[in-house]
């Protein structure tokens, strides 16, 4: 080990965001844990430790059955939607096509604009006026003879019309992932399935998707945090209600209407937890394959 | 790259036409913003919504714009200096981690990168205690808790993780030797950092701005949780805005553009650098 004097200024220098970091991350997670585990149903009250109480209690209540039903519900009809769009966007592009920096930007673009935006211009897209009343979607697929939806309203399939404006916004991302992934084989290792007798749909299924597979699981993680904790846009498009309540918005409603911190708390546990299962053994296994290389 | 042997030219027509699709279904949102925000109220009739205005006019734009300026004006004062100081930290945190380590770097950059995917629900209670505590300890109420100072030093704070990791892996690719040569000159840390290292940041100076400035714009979570009237950015307005019952559509239409506006502009003129950071970002969301 070096001497001390030649690591330490480097460690002050990071100090204040290990603290930062330490304290907002670590700490507030803990924090947030524990006053979960209190009866503190109020702004007042000091709240004693009641264990798991809350995180059983929470399963009696019908929203929450709804509210992570809906999650689950727009999570793989999102995740699915974006990573199946957004590869087969890549695919064609793949081996260059004429104006693909002008295909690519278009895709991409709607990245730069935020969730709420998007909400917006959506939910006119979505609206479930029909006949007469109809705008959006509807009007649309009225006048070319397509069925009408309830879309976000339809009690069975709402979150599925959610996912829409998500995927909207996502696919063009997972292209540009799905795109770098394709480039990054290299043009030989195709060269010689070809001479080894692979046809074309052959080299992609023998060498092609099998190197795939990392930028794929990125994705999909990608995706599956940012689904499991969707907020911005489902407020953006119908608020509060209950129709297409997820967790995020069940634990901004307990917060700031219920003014129910533990309820809260404990709700923001459960994301948390639902995130972490995936996204710690993803990240300790690709620091593990960092360091291996 | 050239059309490679295999692929038959009418292939090549199948797969533009494909893509050419798409791109009618990923402008028909902006279209529809774009074409109601002219509208004039006389012709917000449901049985024109999908037609061009008969009348073009500016007329939701200048109430969208009344309505929301306050909010795009919070969003600068919040973005500008936010991003900023992200920036600054990133890079300080990406060269000690990649060309200055110390016993233990290693696990502090990987417990960086976990606090890069944590849902911010998860801190959101703890954060709102802290920043009203902070608003009584310092007797300035309105300014943690409800206040933009608040906002920007939750951002800043959760920023570290993504902006560390991208100077980290631009710094990666200076030259040891480099380092060691500024050393040997009888240079310490910073002196290094300042005459070495920072004066070739531009481009990863580029992309963490940018990525930094676009994530604080385009956030409501923390807005949401964290300000109050006073300080609501532009998300929070335009949200608000839109929730209104009485809002007509064109209205709506236009303060979504108006605020996008700005990130949209980055992304047209410095597109290339907002794509390395999605990249860099490949970890995160």
């Amino acid at each position: 080990m070096r001497r001390a004097r030649t690591w330490l200024p480097g460690l002050l220098l990071v100090a204040p965001s290990i603290v930062a970091i330490g304290v907002f991350v670590y700490g507030m997670l803990g924090w947030n844990f524990q006053l979960a585990m209190t009866d503190k149903h109020d702004e007042v009250s000091e709240g004693n430790f009641v264990g798991l109480q809350n995180f059983i209690d929470i399963w009696d209540q019908p929203r929450w059955h709804l509210s992570v039903n809906h999650a689950i519900v727009f999570t793989i009809v999102f995740v699915v939607g974006a990573l199946v769009l957004g590869w087969l966007l890549a695919f064609l592009m793949e081996k260059g096509i004429w104006g693909e920096g002008t295909f690519r930007a278009i895709y991409l673009f709607p990245m730069a604009v935020s969730f709420v935006a998007t909400g917006i211009v959506w939910r006119w897209l979505m609206n479930s006026g029909m006949e007469e009343r109809a705008v959006g979607l509807n009007r649309l697929f009225d006048a070319i003879g397509l069925p009408q939806w309830q879309w976000f309203r339809d009690p069975d399939w709402g979150m599925a019309a959610m996912a829409l404006p998500a995927i909207w916004q996502m696919s063009g991302y997972v292209m540009a992932l799905f795109l770098a992934g394709f480039r990054g084989v290299p043009e030989e290792l195709r060269e010689a399935a070809r001479v080894d007798g692979c046809n074309e749909w052959g080299v992609y299924r023998h060498v092609v998707l099998p190197l795939l597979r990392p930028v794929t699981l990125s994705a999909l993680i990608i995706l599956g945090h940012i689904s499991l904790k969707v907020f911005d846009l489902i407020v953006a498009v119908s608020g509060k209600q209950i129709i297409t309540d997820v967790p995020a918005v069940f634990m901004w409603v307990a917060v700031f209407d219920s003014h129910d911190p533990a309820k809260g708390a404990t709700i923001a546990s459960y994301i948390v937890l639902s995130v972490a299962v995936f996204v710690i053994p993803y990240l300790v296994w690709s620091v593990r394959k960092e360091r291996r290389s | 790259m050239t059309a490679v042997a295999g692929r038959k030219p009418a292939f090549t027509w199948v797969r533009l036409a494909v893509l050419l699709a798409f791109v009618v279904i990923v402008l028909i949102p902006i279209y529809v913003l774009l074409v109601t925000s002219f509208k004039p109220l006389t012709e917000a009739d449901p049985g024109q919504a999908w037609n061009l205005p008969r009348t073009w006019t500016f007329e939701a734009w200048g109430v969208a714009w009344e309505k929301l300026a306050p909010g795009m004006w919070n969003s600068v004062l919040l973005a500008v200096p936010g991003s900023l100081l992200s920036c600054a930290f990133g890079s300080m945190n990406g060269y000690v981690l990649s060309k200055w380590r110390f016993p233990g770097s290693d696990l502090v950059f990987t417990l960086f990168l976990f606090g890069m995917f944590i849902p911010y629900q998860g801190v959101m209670i703890p954060l709102v205690q802290l920043l009203v505590g902070l608003n009584d300890l310092t007797g300035l109420p309105g300014v943690f808790y409800g206040g933009l100072p608040g906002l920007i030093l939750a951002h800043v704070v959760y920023g570290i993780p993504i902006c560390t990791l991208i100077f980290r892996n631009y710094y990666v690719t200076i030259p040891d030797e480099l380092i060691e040569a500024s050393r040997v000159d009888g240079a310490g840390m910073l002196r290094t950092y300042w005459s070495v290292v920072l004066p070739v940041s531009a481009p990863a100076i580029a992309v963490v701005i940018i990525w930094q400035f676009t994530s604080l714009w385009n956030d409501f979570l923390f807005a949401v949780f964290l300000t109050g009237p006073q300080s609501w950015p532009a998300t929070v307005m335009l949200n608000n805005i839109a929730g209104a019952q009485a809002t007509p559509y064109s209205q709506q239409m236009a303060a979504a553009i108006l605020s996008s506006i700005p990130t949209m502009l980055i992304y047209v003129l410095l597109g290339r650098f907002f794509m390395r950071g999605l990249m860099a970002g490949a970890l995160k969301g």
